[in-house]
C-alpha cells in the first residue's frame, strides 16, 4: 500500500510527540520537587504551627519563640513598598510611552529599566545604605527598607505597566479623541484602566519578590531580633493617626527564618520551617489579592 | 436619494496637502461639503481618502510625523478648523467620526454613548439619560438597547456595536459627522441598515462619507469626489459623476477596470 504521508512527514510527527512528552516529563519533575519540597515543609513546621507562634516575639528558648514582630514588620514594609512604587511605577511608564519622544533615548531607558531588573539585590541595598540611611538620615527604619525595596520592585512595575499601556488598542484611544477628549481624559478615563489587569500582573510579581527579599534588607540593618513592634499608627488625639513606626526599627520574615536556620539547636529548624509555611501563605494570600483585583477589572474591561 | 441636498456650504477645503515626513499623501484639495448632504469620497485603496477625512478633526496630530497645510472653514462658524489658536477639542465636538471597525469601549453601552458628552461636562443626570436617548434612537438601536443599557458594548453585535459608535458621535450633537468605510467590517444585512441611518441622518448634519465601494456611493451620496493617488480628480453630484464622468482614470474606475 502507498503511504498517505511522506516519510519526512512521518518523522515530523514523531518528533512532536517526542517534545510534547518532553515537556510534559520536565513539567512533572518540576512540579515534584515543589511537592516534595512543600511537603518537608509542612511536616517540619506544621507541628510548630499555634497562635502563640504568631502572637509571640522571638526568644532564646526555641519553643517560647514566635514571628510577630517578623510578620508586622514584613506587612509594613511590602505595604510601604507598593505605596511608593505602583504610582511612581505607573506615571513613569505613562510618561515613557505616552508623552516621552520615540526617540533612541527613549529605547535606551527601556533597555536600562531590563537591566536593573536583573540586578543583583544587593548592589540596591548597598546604594541604599549610602542614600537613605546615611545621607538622608533615615536610620535603620522602616521607611528605609519600604524605599529600598520600591527601588528593587519599581523596574518590573514599570516594564510592565509600560507593556500593558502599549497593549490598549489604538483605535480605543481615536474614538476618545474623537469626541474631544484631551490626552489627559484618554489616559484617565480609557488607556490606564484598560491596561489596569497587566498593571495588576506586575505588582503581583514585584509583592511576591519584595516579600522574599532578604540580602539588602540586612545591608541596611534590619534587625535579627526584636521584641517590639513599631508604633501603632493611631492615638487618642486629633489628628488620630501618626506616622512615628515609619522610623521604628523592624524585622522581616525571611530575616528572622534566616537567623533560626542558622542556628544549631534542631528546634529552632522547626521554627524555621513553621516560619516559612506563614511566609509562603503570606505570599500567597497577597498574591489572591492581587489577581483577584486583575481578574474583576479584566472581566470589567474586555474586547 | 430620498431628499434635495441644500445648496449652502458648510465645509470649504482650501489646498489641502497632507504629508507623511517626506511623501506628499494629499496634494492641494480644493473642496466644498454641502450642509444637509452626503458627501461620498472614493477611490482605490491608498489614494489618500481616509488620510482626508482624519485631517477634517485633525486626527493627524496624534502622530508626530504627519503635517499638514492649507486651511478647511467652517462656515457655520466662521472659523479655519486646521488654524493653531482653535481648539482641537473644539473641532472634535463639532465634527464627530466613525471609524471602520466598530470600536466601542469595553464599558457599558450607557456609557459609550454618554462619554462625548460627560467630557463636555454635562453632569445633569436627566439631561444625559435624555441625549443618550436621543442619540440611540437617531442612530436606530433604542429599541434593542434601551433594556441593556448597563451591558457591556461587547455583548452587541457587530453591526449593532457600529450604531452604537454611530449613537456615541451623535450624542454631542456634531454639525459634520465624519465616517470611514463605516460597513467595510459589516454583513449586507448590517450594511443595509447603515446607509439607510446615514441618509437619515443627514436631515441634521453633513456627512463625509468614505468608501471603496463605488455601488455604495451611487446609493447613498449626493456628491462624490474622487481620489486617485494623493489627487482630487473629479467631484460633483453624484448623478453627475456617475452618468458623465470628466476624466478618463474616473471612467476607468466606475468602468471597474482599474481600482
Amino acid at each position: 500500500m502507498k503511504a498517505l504521508i511522506s516519510s519526512q512527514q512521518r518523522r515530523a510527527k514523531i518528533y512532536a510527540r517526542i517534545f510534547v512528552t518532553a515537556a510534559f516529563a520536565v513539567l512533572g519533575l518540576s512540579l515534584l520537587v515543589l511537592v516534595l519540597l512543600f511537603a518537608d515543609l509542612v511536616m517540619q513546621g506544621l507541628p510548630r504551627l499555634s497562635t502563640a507562634f504568631l502572637t509571640s516575639f522571638p526568644s532564646r528558648f526555641p519553643e517560647q519563640a514566635g514571628i510577630l514582630s517578623a510578620w508586622v514588620g514584613s506587612l509594613c514594609v511590602v505595604l510601604l513598598c507598593m505605596l511608593f512604587a505602583i504610582p511612581v511605577g505607573i506615571a513613569t511608564a505613562v510618561y515613557l510611552e505616552e508623552y516621552m519622544n520615540k526617540s533612541w533615548y527613549n529605547s535606551w531607558i527601556e533597555i536600562c529599566l531590563g537591566n536593573l531588573a536583573g540586578v543583583p539585590s544587593i548592589i540596591y541595598g548597598l546604594m541604599a545604605l549610602g542614600l537613605f540611611v546615611y545621607q538622608f538620615d533615615l536610620g535603620a527604619s522602616v521607611l528605609t527598607a519600604g524605599l529600598t525595596l520600591s527601588l528593587l520592585v519599581l523596574p518590573i512595575v514599570i516594564v510592565s505597566a509600560r507593556e500593558s499601556i502599549r497593549n490598549v488598542p489604538d483605535n480605543l484611544k481615536e474614538a476618545a479623541y474623537a469626541l474631544g477628549a484631551s490626552k489627559l481624559q484618554m489616559l484617565r478615563h480609557h488607556q490606564i484602566p484598560y491596561a489596569q489587569s497587566g498593571i495588576f500582573t506586575g505588582v503581583i510579581l514585584s509583592l511576591s519578590r519584595a516579600l522574599g527579599e532578604t540580602a539588602p534588607l540586612l545591608t541596611i540593618g534590619a534587625l535579627t531580633f526584636i521584641a517590639f513592634l513599631p508604633q501603632t499608627p493611631f492615638q487618642d488625639t486629633f489628628p488620630w493617626i501618626n506616622f512615628n513606626w515609619l522610623g521604628d526599627p523592624y524585622t522581616v520574615l525571611p530575616i528572622q527564618l534566616f537567623n533560626w536556620t542558622s542556628r544549631p539547636q534542631t528546634e529552632f529548624h522547626q521554627n524555621a520551617a513553621a516560619a516559612s509555611l506563614i511566609l509562603v501563605t503570606l505570599t500567597v494570600l497577597l498574591n489572591l489579592t492581587a489577581i483577584v483585583l486583575r481578574n474583576r477589572s479584566r472581566r470589567k474591561y474586555q474586547w | 436619494m430620498v431628499m434635495k441636498p441644500s445648496p449652502k456650504m458648510l465645509l470649504k477645503i482650501e489646498d489641502l496637502s497632507v504629508y507623511y515626513d517626506k511623501h506628499q499623501a494629499l496634494k492641494n484639495i480644493k473642496l466644498s461639503v454641502r450642509a444637509n448632504g452626503i458627501t461620498a469620497l472614493m477611490g482605490p485603496s491608498g489614494c489618500g481618502k481616509s488620510t482626508f477625512l482624519r485631517a477634517i478633526n485633525r486626527m493627524h496630530e496624534l502622530y508626530d510625523s504627519i503635517r499638514l497645510e492649507g486651511s478647511i472653514r467652517l462656515e457655520s462658524h466662521d472659523i479655519d478648523l486646521l488654524a493653531s489658536n482653535t481648539p482641537v477639542e473644539w473641532v472634535r465636538t463639532h465634527i464627530g467620526m466613525v471609524f471602520q471597525k466598530p470600536n466601542p469601549f469595553p464599558k457599558t453601552i450607557f456609557e459609550n454613548v454618554a462619554y462625548g458628552l460627560k467630557i463636555q461636562g454635562v453632569t445633569n443626570k436627566t439631561e444625559l439619560e435624555d441625549k443618550v436617548q436621543k442619540a440611540l434612537e437617531s442612530a436606530g438601536l433604542w429599541k434593542e438597547a434601551k433594556d441593556r443599557l448597563q451591558k457591556n458594548a461587547f455583548t452587541l453585535s457587530g453591526g449593532q456595536q457600529q450604531r452604537l459608535c454611530i449613537a456615541r458621535a451623535l450624542a454631542p450633537q456634531p454639525e459634520v459627522l465624519l465616517m470611514d468605510e463605516p460597513t467595510s467590517a459589516l454583513d449586507p444585512v448590517s450594511t443595509q441598515v447603515i446607509e439607510e441611518l446615514i441618509m437619515s441622518l443627514c436631515e441634521e448634519m453633513s456627512i463625509v462619507l468614505v468608501t471603496h465601494n463605488m455601488h455604495q456611493a451611487r446609493r447613498v451620496s449626493n456628491d462624490v469626489a474622487f481620489l486617485y493617488l494623493g489627487e482630487l480628480l473629479e467631484n460633483g453630484t453624484t448623478e453627475e459623476v456617475f452618468a458623465n464622468p470628466k476624466h478618463e482614470t474616473t471612467r476607468s474606475y466606475l468602468l471597474g477596470s482599474i481600482g
